[in-house]
């Protein structure tokens, strides 16, 4: 097994809004096909850090290099090459509420890609279908619960099967059950095609479940970055603190040597194949 | 500390702070509209060409103004036809009230009048849209997917204030007359002949060119200054209930302030 290539890297990232510093100086690394999860506070920096991944900001200083490349210094049109890569599930769905749960899905297909009518129609259901709200195509997201419009905010980021995924709290506002099958579905996403993907969720549970790695955010800074047990036997008081308080069972990891990409994959597929033949039963 | 807030100014620097705020806001406002303005001219030029997008504008700012504009039109035309004749009877001159309305309703009424009503009717919709679109991040959505926002956006409504506003001022203009000719002749029974003789006669090309020019550079005005507002917009709800009383006031005050750059700059007097 080769070792982990580095996809994205975030180097002394700085941002300051007027005369406040929301990241001081982040360096950060994700590699490909692999799931970075970040937590912290609320307030953290957290999606503004995520906002620079895309590109939706620009830093104050620093860099953001993805496949070799600093998008933070690109301009708008050579952005908009980089960013037909990327695919993003917002907090607030930001389905756009002028068109049905299909056309919102269809309209990465109808802009960026030369598809048949015919052909967008197939892949737009069938990642509704997976999603399971194939029954909500015809409807506005003004017409459907928040539990749906974040399923379909999800299949529009997934639609253009995008190398780079960002999540900003995907399972915010979800019962259990969905939040799992989201969880599931950010799993199947790496394994099936190799995306690796950064997420931001306060949900400790899905943290751990997920990550391959965990970064810590405390005011503006990167205070851990490691492998789920690696966090959770850091020494950091203030990181010790946020684990305590979040009710995330630490013997459950404890145990767990530091592995490798394949061996977490692995790991996971079994797990995920005796939770399967659990519920059959 | 980076965080530490900066000191207050006091006393006397406070005051002048505060005085020239709506300067400065002022000059801020020019800055962001030209800039959104240069931006919107660059994508404007670029494939993909929207039509629908456009086509959904020139029905939303052209066709759904209409009745308003000649609503507004047919009473404007009307008021002033009672207060030319109420003026001109004095010194025995009411026959000249077709050609001054028609005069007036050209020149000034018709082109700032129609942009106003845009500005209330259509500028304030577009910015409540855009700033919700920006409040809940379908802006930020648009740009994820490779789509610039400004193309998709604000060219189509720019478009639409471009090429609408010039037609909404020519229906405001004839309605206008409309109204004129029935005070005139219906009501206070000047002879039709003399009226329409003296439209014929006192309005010239160069007239009906300086409504034409005016109505062009406020309808992009306003759409303009609009899309900036709910473009930019930020805060939530209340950000967007500002953005959108903004939007208003700064087109109407951009309408008066432009009207005026363009009168002295077309009207030859002295």
């Amino acid at each position: 097994m080769s070792e982990a290539e580095p996809h994205v890297r975030v180097e002394k990232l700085v941002k300051i809004y007027g005369n406040r510093t929301v990241l001081h100086g982040v360096d950060l690394t994700i590699n490909r096909a692999e799931t970075l999860v970040i937590i912290g506070g609320s307030g953290a920096g957290k999606s503004t850090l995520v906002r620079h991944l895309i590109a939706l900001e620009r830093p104050t200083s620093g860099n953001i290099i993805i496949d070799g490349t600093d998008i933070s210094s690109l301009s708008e049109v050579a952005l908009a090459r980089e960013r037909r890569r990327f695919g993003m599930v917002f907090q607030k769905y930001a389905l756009f509420d002028s068109m049905t749960c299909f056309d919102n899905v269809a309209f990465p297909l109808r802009e960026q890609t030369k598809l048949s009518e015919r052909d967008i129609r197939e892949k737009a259901m069938q990642k509704l279908k997976e999603l399971s709200v194939d029954h909500a195509a015809n409807l506005t997201p003004a017409q459907i619960s928040g539990g749906m419009a974040k399923r379909v905010g999800i299949a529009r980021a997934l639609v253009m099967e995008p190398e780079l995924l960002i999540y900003d709290e995907p399972t915010s506002g979800l019962d259990p059950v969905t939040s799992r099958t989201v969880d599931d579905l950010i799993e199947e996403m790496r394994e099936k095609f190799g995306v690796t993907s950064a997420v931001i969720t306060h949900d400790m549970v899905s943290a751990f479940d997920i990550a391959d790695q965990i970064a810590m955010l405390i005011k503006g800074r990167v205070v851990a970055q490691g492998t789920p047990a690696e966090v959770l036997d850091h020494a950091d008081p203030s990181v010790q603190s946020f684990i305590r308080s979040s009710g995330v069972d630490a013997s459950r990891f404890a145990q767990r040597r530091p592995r490798s990409p394949s061996e977490a994959l692995a790991e996971k597929a079994i797990a995920r194949k005796r939770a399967r033949v659990a519920d059959a039963k | 500390m980076a965080d530490a807030p900066e000191n207050p100014p006091q006393g006397l620097v406070a005051s002048l702070v505060a005085l020239t705020a709506p300067v400065r806001e002022a000059v801020e406002e020019v800055g962001t509209v030209g800039d959104l303005a240069l931006r919107a001219v660059v994508w404007a030029l670029r494939p993909p060409y929207r039509l629908q997008l456009v086509v959904v504008q020139f029905e939303f700012v052209g066709v759904q103004s209409l009745f308003l504009v000649g609503l507004v039109g047919l009473f404007t035309g009307m008021v002033f036809a009672v207060q030319t004749v109420y003026g001109f009877r004095r010194f025995g001159a009411e026959n000249m009230v077709g050609g001054v309305v028609a005069l007036s309703l050209a020149r000034e009424m018709a082109p700032v009048l129609t942009a106003i009503m845009v500005a209330a009717r259509a500028g304030s919709g577009m910015a409540a849209e855009l700033g919700n679109m920006r409040a809940s991040e379908q802006i930020d959505a648009l740009e994820t997917m490779a789509v610039n926002p400004v193309q998709y956006l604000v060219v189509p409504r720019l478009l639409a204030g471009l090429v609408m506003v010039p037609v909404l001022t020519l229906v405001f203009f004839l309605v206008g007359l409309g109204g004129a000719w029935i005070i005139g002749i219906k009501v206070l029974s000047l002879d039709p002949g003399i009226f329409a003789d003296r439209i014929r006669t006192l309005i010239q090309p160069a007239d009906l060119m300086q409504g034409l020019v005016k109505s062009v550079v406020f309808g992009v005005a306003v759409t303009l200054i609009a899309c900036r507002h709910g473009f930019y917009a930020s805060g939530g709800a209340v950000g967007v209930g500002q953005a959108t009383t903004r939007a208003v006031v700064w087109s109407v005050v951009g309408v008066f302030v432009l009207d005026y750059i363009l009168t002295s700059l077309l009207t030859p007097v002295g």
